[in-house]
């Protein structure tokens, strides 16, 4: 539970050597990569390219920048573009990392759209689209598994998530409304305990 | 050409409600693309989204197919810029204001309170898209097993899906 509280603090912007001589350009290159070769979840790739393969940010900072970028609204693939973008190279290199890594699925399903809107009626194509949207449930189930593996601290944050699933589902309080509600109680449960006197103002 | 500052509109608000994930703000898309501004039907939604899955790079390039159709190729490019803009302004402002935030003993707080919310969203989010994919007991068997499949195994998801689309073509071809 105190795992997150308990990781020694962390300086962005230490994988020195490697990170300085950074152009826009290789940044860009790099997310495009990424951006066209991610089948099947961002994350791993990232990990590859920016950790082992580029070595511009260390394994720590991966997981430090991933949290950051779960924690925000945004997808991750997105989110982790303009961190690890910014800390290359300030906001040109977020740019970068947003541009590439959004390009080349952004285009393929441009060109899928028109496909589709031309051609969806089309039986077979119906038939094999009931198919994929019913995976596309399995998948989402499937990452609601981990991730409450991986993210919960609490056996009561079961409770947070069915109140979430209720509100919006049920009572159809909207995403909105639910996310500031169920949020601010939820975060409230997992207010601070270490007696920490110093000043608590954002 | 006149939906633009509707795609606008409703695309930068969906960017703010992704907390999470894409899927996050999936009940919201649906209201807001299908039933108010229809500029999609439901099942059109769905498959949009479940292909999308299939596509390399960030899991939400469907909102592209939505722009287009809606607003052509100017609508493509105005969905992606206020979908992914207002996020990226908000990651790239956290990712300076990063090391004042970690001594902060409410960064842990938020972090671990946001992570059942933020699941809790997806759930709710796989629901209301399963009340249109899962239409009886052959869609229903499909999900479960590419469940159970990627709990189980460490598979490629984007070939399950891929596989999906074979399965439905043997099933459901009338």
């Amino acid at each position: 539970m105190a795992d997150t509280a308990a990781r020694p603090a962390l300086q962005l912007g230490e994988t020195a050597a490697k990170a300085a001589a950074v152009s826009i350009w290789e940044i860009f290159l790099e997310f495009l990569i990424i951006g066209a070769t991610s089948f099947g979840g961002v994350v791993p790739y990232l990990r590859g390219s920016l950790v082992t393969k580029r070595q511009w940010i260390d394994d720590k900072e991966f997981v430090e920048m991933l949290s950051i970028s779960q924690s925000l609204p945004g997808l991750n693939a997105t989110n982790m573009a303009v961190l690890v973008g910014e800390k290359l190279r300030g906001a040109m290199g977020s740019i970068a990392g947003i541009v590439g890594i959004c390009l080349p699925g952004g285009l393929l399903m441009f060109a899928v759209g028109i496909f589709y809107h031309h051609h969806g009626e089309h039986v077979w194509i119906t038939a094999a689209l009931k198919g994929v949207a019913a995976a596309a449930v399995g998948l989402i189930l499937s990452t609601v598994v981990s991730l409450s593996k991986k993210s919960l601290s609490h056996n009561f944050d079961f409770v947070f998530m069915a109140a979430t699933v209720i509100a919006v589902n049920r009572l159809h309080l909207g995403v909105p409304r639910t996310l500031v509600a169920v949020g601010a109680l939820a975060i409230l449960f997992h207010h601070p305990r270490k007696a920490q006197k110093e000043s608590v103002k954002p | 050409m006149n939906e633009i500052p509707a795609l606008i509109r409703v695309f930068a608000y969906l960017s703010i409600l992704t907390v999470g994930g894409g899927m996050a703000a999936f009940p919201e898309m649906k209201i807001l693309t299908v039933d108010v501004h229809k500029w999609l039907t439901f099942p059109q939604l769905i498959h949009l989204y479940s292909v999308g899955q299939m596509a390399p790079g960030p899991n939400m390039m469907m909102i592209v197919s939505i722009g287009q159709w809606a607003g052509g190729i100017l609508g493509a490019i105005a969905v992606l810029g206020a979908f992914f803009g207002p996020t990226a302004v908000l990651a790239f402002m956290v990712a300076k204001a990063w090391k004042k935030l970690e001594k902060w003993p409410w960064r842990t707080s938020i972090q671990q309170g946001l992570a059942p919310v933020s699941i809790g969203l997806l759930l709710a989010g796989c629901f209301s898209m399963a009340k249109g994919a899962i239409t009886g007991t052959e869609t229903a068997a499909i999900a479960v097993a590419v469940l159970l499949i990627l709990l189980q195994y460490k598979v490629n998801p984007a070939l399950l899906v891929l596989a999906s689309a074979g399965v439905g073509i043997l099933t459901f071809m009338p």
